[in-house]
């Protein structure tokens, strides 16, 4: 009898924790649907009843692609030297680093940027500081740790008798590295890009207080920037209407952004 | 030593730096501000000058409200997953919807939380819509470390409950959940460093109001929505920088137990 009571109790549990997914879908969905098609102009201007999404998708383009940019190589190169370089006890050592880096809360690491990197950028490259790159900078930091723990696993996957034949055969480690183990593990190189991808263009608090939030096509790494995260954590708390819609609809578009890409990594792992 | 190990090596470097420079810029800034009546001091001025005692209350409260709602529900879930769900499409399924549920944006839960538990339920900015918003988010997190945990129990275990003549609850509860009570440990706490630091989602659940919250139907204002507003607002640089450290602190001394509890349980 409690046997059986346990039993539906569980399977209850499990279902609620199932459909949470499909219940934001719903909601966000639903709250956004009649503001779906005003998306599609190419400015936002909420006082004028337009709310084109283009010029946050130009800024949630550049400053992903920026924050790949440089935590691609950066995580990679941080795998290859937890895998092939540092002594085991070392590699110990460093692991826990990126692990903390990873757990620093992402309103800290726009705090930090936006009293240190922004002012940085400002007098040394020009410009209101609030940027693309400093958007970028920071992003990469922070998905720094996901793409170097995902392509250390891809690395440490790949048998001890690749690293050893190819030195057999005389190769330099450069060579070892850029001929054999980056190509033998490209399918996992490639689902830590993804993932770091996904992260990025969900990060919200950190892109918010570094890039300006001007919602207007950046056309330079310089200029300001506003996110499709950042446009609904500015002002979802006042709108009302088809202004509210419309940031549902963003929600909408962003969900289905990032299902689609973390998706594709999981294909990609697989 | 060839010219690529060393470019890894200083590219290690850095970023070990960079954790290390964070730190010490924090501390340095933020160390001077961080005294005790800081921390039981209540705000005034809307956060320029007195403490953040509200901001830790109601950061205890909602991540305290989260914890009790995912813990539960999620051990259920991985239970459930674990115990009783006959490998199969359905299976399948539900593990893809929750696998699913972790990568969806913070600013998304928040937007979902708004809607469903702020509005259309009428729960207000408070901290029972923050802590159910927030809960979710967690769940995730809390499913699949449990799950680990729980096969991780050796076979032998279970097969010897059932030869005692335990039923299966029984099993479950007096063998199954004992024993794998230090990895759901961990992923509790894994789950609590995350509850601390999360900002966008309830800021727009939670609301920001700065007063001491005294029911879960009240909007209170976390440490990391606190630094946000300090911060953005301008309103003081010296204790966005305490509240800066306390929090990263926390985080750091919560997310180290976490890893020591699993080194200790490795290592017995």
């Amino acid at each position: 009898m409690r046997d059986l009571f346990a039993r539906r109790a569980l399977f209850l549990s499990a279902l609620l924790s199932s459909v949470g997914v499909l219940l934001i879908a719903w909601f966000v969905l639903v709250e956004g649907w009649p503001a779906l098609p005003a998306l599609l102009g190419r400015v936002w201007s909420p006082e004028d009843g337009r709310f084109g999404i283009l010029p946050m998708l130009a800024g949630s383009a550049a400053v992903t692609l920026g924050a790949l940019l440089v935590a691609v190589p950066a995580g990679l190169g941080m795998a290859l030297y937890l895998t092939e370089v540092a002594p085991p006890w070392l590699a110990r050592l460093v692991r826990p680093l990126l692990q903390a880096l990873a757990g620093v809360p992402s309103v800290v690491y726009g705090f930090v940027g936006m009293s240190l990197l922004v002012p940085a950028i400002r007098s040394g490259l020009g410009g209101p500081g609030f940027s693309v790159l400093a958007g970028a900078l920071v992003l990469a930091v922070m998905i720094l740790p996901t793409v170097a723990a995902v392509a250390e696993d891809a690395l440490r996957a790949l048998p001890l008798a690749y690293r050893e034949g190819a030195a057999a055969l005389g190769a330099t480690p450069w060579q070892v590295v850029r001929r054999v183990l980056l190509p033998a593990a490209r399918g996992g190189l490639v689902t830590a890009v993804v993932l770091g991808m996904g992260r990025a263009l969900g990060e919200t608090m950190a892109v918010l207080m570094v890039t300006g939030n001007v919602a207007v096509p950046p056309r330079s790494p310089l200029d300001p920037a506003r996110t499709l995260t950042g446009n609904i954590a500015m002002e979802i708390g006042y709108a009302t209407g088809p202004h509210r819609e419309a940031l549902f609809a963003t929600g909408a578009l962003l969900l289905a952004l990032v299902l689609l890409v973390n998706h594709l990594a999981r294909r990609l792992a697989r | 030593m060839t010219l690529l190990k060393a470019i890894l090596t200083a590219l290690a470097l850095v970023v070990a730096g960079l954790l290390a420079g964070l730190l010490a810029v924090l501390i340095l800034r933020g160390a001077p501000d961080l005294t005790l009546e800081f921390l039981l001091g209540l705000p005034a001025r809307a956060g320029r000058e007195g403490g953040i005692r509200s901001v830790l209350a109601a950061t205890a409260w909602l991540s305290g409200g989260a914890m009790a709602i995912a813990l539960p529900l999620g051990l259920g879930t991985a239970l459930y997953l674990q115990e009783y769900a006959q490998p199969g499409r359905a299976v399948a399924a539900l593990r893809a919807l929750i696998e699913a549920l972790a990568g969806v944006p913070s600013i998304i839960f928040g937007l979902f939380g708004f809607a469903l538990f702020v509005v259309r339920l009428g729960w207000g900015w408070s901290l029972l819509s923050g802590s159910a918003t927030l809960a979710l988010m967690l769940l995730p997190m809390i499913i699949r470390t449990s799950e680990e945990a729980l096969a991780a129990v050796p076979a032998a275990q279970r097969e010897a409950a059932a030869a005692l003549g335990a039923t299966r609850w029984q099993a479950i509860v007096r063998v199954l959940v004992r024993s794998a009570a230090p990895g759901i440990l961990t992923g509790a706490i894994l789950a609590l460093g995350r509850a601390l630091g999360e900002t966008a989602a309830l800021l727009l659940t939670a609301g920001s109001d700065l007063a001491m919250p005294t029911s879960p139907l009240d909007p209170g204002r976390t440490m990391a929505v606190h630094l946000y507003i300090l911060a953005t607002e301008g309103l003081s640089d010296g204790r966005a920088y305490a509240t800066a450290l306390a929090l990263v602190l926390v985080v750091l001394l919560v997310n180290l137990s976490a890893n020591l509890l699993l080194k200790r349980r490795a290592g017995s």
